[in-house]
């Protein structure tokens, strides 16, 4: 059930290249791609889950060939066409066929700052009512998937799917993507850190007693 | 659809294949599609990759780390609360709404990875740099962090539990690192400047004192 981008414990990889003094962005490119992706963002025409699931909705083999900007600018291209933004005819000549009627939802250069400090809060009741308290034993959905929307978004990785782990902490009600990724509105659900017993995931942990935690919503979880 | 100037050798409808193929054409195109439609601001892309090359970054984190080190009512606050604790430093915003600060000790090691995506504490790292978001470190760092922590050349004590921490949600994680031992008289200025960033996503430790 899970699309490319789920990745967790995925075997076949090489090492990881850590390099600790690079640059903030590569290439000046990329810089302008992270950019031009919050720019168009800031005209609310989706939110941040929608274009997650765009993301995720690369064909596979562009996925995994795409660089991590890449996969930033083909999202984007194909949520300013879906959101009717642009036209796939703009798209193709790069040239506009007259001013958006958004524009005057434009980020200016001065409202930046206070665009970026203030953020987008996923949290809508701090206090939430969870029947579930620190310390319950809970199992996960089998298979991860989305239960609203076939082949929907959602954000429980298929590596911690029908696995039981421990409640650990409670973070009040957050927008629950499954939803709010399909135009399907906030629907806030409690959300919890789970933490899993490395050799339940795994088999054979590196180290017994190794542990891994996810922040997961209510409805991913059944009190076992 | 056509796409007979793209290098695919499938046929889908994704609006992406009819941008230039070359990434940096592919971004000059959108830029100036969207601003041609009045839909987005050079200056205000100037501004955006200003604010992540020039002010925000993991100094902001390793002040809050330093912090934590040397004022032990500080640092309980921040693991009670630590959106509360770095708002008031100005460290709140995009990418980092909902902090949550997991301290390391002598029994548990923390260490902070995205599977799904590349969600990482903007406010207070920055950009995540290309080896969090690269597909070995999602995929290896929950199934193996013993192995890729090796690759970081860290290798922890036997007694030390490792704990992986995957971003799920819109909760973001630094790791407090221990601090380092001969750190005792030093200032705040001193202790910040041995805050790396891996210590703060759990790949690394900071440096010790010269």
């Amino acid at each position: 059930m899970s699309r490319i981008h789920d990745m967790g414990g995925r075997l076949g990889y090489g090492p990881v290249q850590p390099q600790p003094s690079e640059a903030v962005f590569e290439q000046p490119w990329h810089a302008r791609a992270l950019a031009v992706t919050l720019a168009a963002g800031a005209l609310g025409q989706w939110n941040l889950d929608m274009m997650r699931h765009a993301r995720e909705c690369l064909w596979p083999a562009d996925y995994m060939r795409f660089g991590y900007y890449e996969k930033w600018l083909a999202a984007l291209a194909d949520m300013l066409v879906a959101q009717g933004v642009v036209c796939a005819q703009e798209l193709r000549t790069g040239q506009a066929m007259g001013e958006s009627p958004l524009a005057t939802r434009r980020l200016s250069a001065a409202a930046v700052g206070p665009a970026l400090a203030r953020g987008a809060p996923s949290l809508r009741s701090a206090k939430a009512a969870s029947p579930w308290p620190v310390g319950t034993r809970v199992r996960t959905l089998l298979p991860a998937r989305n239960t609203r929307v076939a082949g929907g978004h959602t954000r429980l990785p298929a590596y911690l799917a029908g696995k039981t782990g421990r409640i650990l902490m409670q973070h009040g009600s957050h927008v629950l993507p499954d939803s709010h990724a399909h135009g399907q509105g906030e629907a806030p659900e409690p959300l919890y850190t789970v933490v899993f017993d490395a050799a339940d995931l795994w088999g054979q942990p590196e180290r017994a007693g190794d542990e891994i935690t996810a922040d997961l919503w209510h409805s991913y979880l059944a009190p076992e | 659809m056509p796409h007979d100037h793209h290098d695919h050798d499938h046929d889908h409808d994704h609006p992406h294949a009819l941008l230039p193929p070359d990434p940096a054409l592919r971004v000059k195109a959108l830029e100036t599609l969207l601003s041609q439609k009045g839909l987005i601001d050079p200056a205000a892309l100037d501004a955006i990759i200003d604010t992540y090359e020039n002010k925000i970054g993991p100094k902001n984190g390793a002040h809050v780390v330093a912090r934590a080190w040397a004022e032990p009512d500080f640092k309980q606050a921040l693991l009670a609360d630590a959106t509360a604790v770095v708002a008031e430093l100005g460290f709140y915003g995009r990418q980092g709404e909902h902090i949550v600060v997991v301290e390391n000790t002598p029994q548990c090691h923390n260490m902070v990875v995205c599977t799904l995506c590349s969600c990482y504490p903007w406010p207070l790292l920055g950009i995540p740099p290309a080896w969090y978001k690269s597909d070995a470190y999602r995929a290896r760092a929950v199934r193996e962090p013993r192995k890729v922590l090796a690759e970081f050349g860290l290798k922890l004590p036997e007694e030390t539990r490792i704990r992986v921490w995957d971003s799920t949600a819109e909760i973001r994680y630094l790791v407090l690192p221990m601090r380092p031992a001969g750190t005792e008289g030093l200032d705040l200025q001193a202790l910040t400047d041995l805050v790396t960033r891996d210590s703060m996503v759990g790949t690394g430790l900071p440096q010790s004192p010269a």
